[in-house]
């Protein structure tokens, strides 16, 4: 087990870059505790996958270092560097049993069979796979398979870390939670590194204790699923955290009060706005916004322009001016249906300038 | 155009995939068969397409019997989970290729495409080629292609499926919206009951071959006349166990009793199902009347605003979930309150109790 240090990484694809759009990584600084659950979360190209294999040393840095421990790895190979990786889809061998299939990494590192056998079965039982020990490889499901690939990556202790590379997109979406469970279990009981990279913020926000958000080759923010739900640091993570994400509206400061559309806002966090530059946004999560019943005079009316009913809350989307909003409305709560107005609450209200959070 | 599925059954060789199957879906409304994987989604849509022959039964187009005609002659448009795009051809060229097979003027095709690439979000794209597309600008390029048609039926098979999170609940908001005007009839599957609820419109809960309800949306996820219905149209799964009924009392697993709700006062005493969804079960209280268990958490799940909690209750394993972050340990006992005004009743055959 180790503590992974990534010290200026940067990567590019093509040999003589030229200006900064050219790297896929553009500087990466991280330092991930041992024992400790990461996502790498972010978007189709955001460069997730790009340091995935870096640190699993599929792929060696353009600039920069990595460190497990005080050791420089930046340069040696996956299997030097002792990590464990299980991929989008199942590797396993058809022909093999599950048994010599989850053995089979400890095998290959010499372990003695009478080591062997006590693990092979624990994993198998956290797994619920102790049934199908005996069966051949292919006579398992689709989702079988993946449990033996999650399996082989788990099976041994020694290992630097593991990763995941969006293990579960094979998997029916009505166990994915199962295995998502059991993997948070199996991290909460093993206490090994687990690195896990994915473009579903459900599975990151879930599994991990900290989200590393990657956008654009860079990290934009790593914290607890709680901090990126209340404290985006960047619009990006506002609005690609949550479900609806946060509303960004367009702001302007006038004599040092934050405004939209012509409407005070007040923003708890924001004490001296009077000296902000750049292009202002105020950000509020769905979840911070409420109908207001108390004729409170900071209140923006409102036209009501669509009511998803989701069972639990219901999404509504509202219209000021030709600013779209919209907010989250619990089951039990009434949506009024003469001249709504909506309130933001002040604590969780949050200003962006240059899409950079303001405090 | 309305479609209506008289008595249809398919089978190959010794395997049924649809039993027996009467549905009617409305002109110009938004359909959702919503079903895990080979609970028939797929195959229901090829028969209504005309890309597989009914066992038995007949397809009903408006007033036509379009059971033997072939899928060239239906005004249909299928797109799949994978994106399939002609790779040689540029994205204009593959929106326009089915106005090109149907013989419509070039003038036409021109200003067809372009504004349904407008209306997708593709103006600029129209040049390139797919494989220089993201996965979201290609599967945008299918459904131009699906829309551009005008078809009376569209047939969506989990389009967003292979989509980024992000770009899928973009897509999800603007398809009903894009269709909402075009007056064509859309027929969209799904395994995600959160994706059915967020598309409104009308659901079809489906399992193993058969269609097990139908109707408005928010109202199946409310009213599911049975256990399937509702296990189908819940995610993380609905929480049930067998309950007793004597006189004024419900029993639990003999580990929890509680007065019986106003709604069910009328019942017979005997046994019955009840169906908690996770979050009418949530670690506080939420009135007077909830009904307190104690159970073995498993594993928590946070996400930023909510905590998923799976326990052990009982001989069985529960799903609460709720606002607020609950960071429980793994075996810790905690108490947790089941919302009983919420709750559903079914019978020992797993119907659902009317009130």
């Amino acid at each position: 087990m180790a503590r992974i240090n990534l010290e200026k990484i940067k990567h590019s694809y093509s040999s003589a870059a030229e200006g900064v759009q050219e790297y896929a990584l553009k500087e990466i600084n991280a330092v991930w505790k041992d024992g400790g659950s990461y996502a790498l979360l972010g978007p189709s190209g955001c460069g997730k996958t790009t340091l995935l294999n870096i640190i699993s040393g599929l792929l060696a840095p353009s600039e920069g270092k990595i460190l497990f421990d005080d050791k420089d790895v930046t340069h040696m190979s996956t299997s030097d560097r002792n990590i464990a990786q299980v991929f989008q889809f199942p590797v396993v061998y058809d022909t093999m049993t599950v048994f010599d299939n989850l053995a089979f990494p400890l095998r290959n590192r010499g372990f003695s069979e009478a080591e062997i056998l006590p693990r092979v079965n624990e994993i198998a039982k956290m797994l619920e796979l102790e049934d199908s020990l005996k069966k051949r490889a292919a006579r398992l499901t689709a989702d079988g398979k993946q449990k033996i690939s999650l399996g082989r990556g788990l099976v041994r202790k020694d290992v630097s870390a593991i990763m995941f590379d969006e293990p579960l997109t094979v998997i029916d979406p009505h166990l994915k939670w199962k295995l998502r469970s059991k993997l948070k279990e199996l991290h909460q009981r093993l206490g090994i590194t687990m690195i896990y990279v994915t473009h579903d913020q459900t599975e990151a926000l879930t599994f991990a204790e900290q989200v590393v958000v990657m956008h654009d080759g860079l990290v934009v923010q790593t914290g607890t699923p709680v901090e990126l739900f209340e404290h985006p640091k960047h619009t990006f993570v506002g609005h690609f955290i949550g479900s609806p994400g946060m509303n960004i509206l367009p702001a302007e400061n006038v004599n040092g009060e934050i405004g939209f559309a012509g409407n005070s806002i007040k923003i708890a966090s924001v004490k001296a706005p009077k000296n902000i530059e750049g292009k202002l946004e105020i950000g509020v999560r769905p979840e911070f916004i409420r109908f207001d019943n108390d004729n409170d005079p900071n209140s923006i009316p409102v036209e009501i322009t669509k009511v998803s009913d989701l069972g639990r809350f219901r999404i509504v989307e509202v219209k000021h001016e030709k600013q779209l909003i919209k907010l989250i409305s619990p089951e039990q709560d009434i949506i009024p249906s003469e001249s709504p107005r909506i309130i933001f609450d002040a604590d969780k209200t949050r200003l962006y300038a240059d899409s950079w959070v303001v405090n | 155009m309305s479609i209506e599925l008289k008595g249809l059954v398919k089978r190959k060789d010794a395997e049924t995939h649809i039993y027996e199957t009467n549905l009617k879906l409305s002109k110009g409304g938004f359909n959702v068969l919503l079903g895990t994987t080979l609970s028939g989604k797929t195959t229901l849509m090829r028969l209504m397409a005309g890309l597989e022959k009914p066992t038995k039964g007949e397809v009903w187009f408006n007033d036509e019997n379009v059971t033997g005609i072939a899928v060239q002659k239906r005004s249909v448009a299928m797109v799949y989970q994978a994106f399939v795009n002609y790779p040689s051809h540029s994205v204009y060229d593959n929106i326009a290729s089915p106005l090109k097979v149907a013989g419509v003027s070039k003038a036409e095709i021109k200003s067809r495409v372009e504004s349904i690439a407008e209306l997708l979000k593709l103006g600029p794209m129209l040049k390139r080629m797919p494989a220089e597309l993201s996965g979201g600008q290609q599967q945008r390029t299918a459904l131009a292609r699906a829309l551009v048609k005008n078809a009376e039926l569209v047939l969506l098979d989990e389009p967003l499926a292979n989509l980024d999170y992000k770009l899928r609940e973009e897509l999800r908001d603007e398809l009903p919206k894009l269709f909402a005007g075009s007056g064509a009839t859309v027929v969209y599957a799904t395994s995600e009951p959160m994706e059915a609820l967020l598309l409104g419109g009308h659901t079809a809960t489906l399992h193993e071959g058969r269609v097990i309800q139908y109707g408005v949306t928010a109202d199946i996820y409310r009213e599911p006349n049975n256990l399937t219905s509702a296990t189908v149209f819940s995610h993380p799964p609905i929480n049930t166990t067998f309950v007793d009924k004597k006189g004024a009392e419900l029993f639990i697993r003999g580990v929890a009793c509680c007065t019986v709700d106003e709604r069910f006062k009328g019942l017979a005493d005997g046994k019955y199902i009840l169906g908690v969804r996770p979050h009418h079960l949530t670690p506080f209280s939420t009135d007077q009347h909830s009904i307190k268990i104690e159970g073995e958490v498993k594993v928590t799940e946070i996400s930023g605003s909510d905590s998923v909690i799976h326990i052990r209750f009982g001989d069985g394993n529960w799903v609460s979930e709720s606002h607020g972050i609950h960071p429980y340990k793994v075996g810790e006992l905690i108490d947790l309150y089941i919302n009983i005004k919420q709750c559903l009743l079914f019978d020992e055959q797993g119907e659902l109790v009317k009130v």
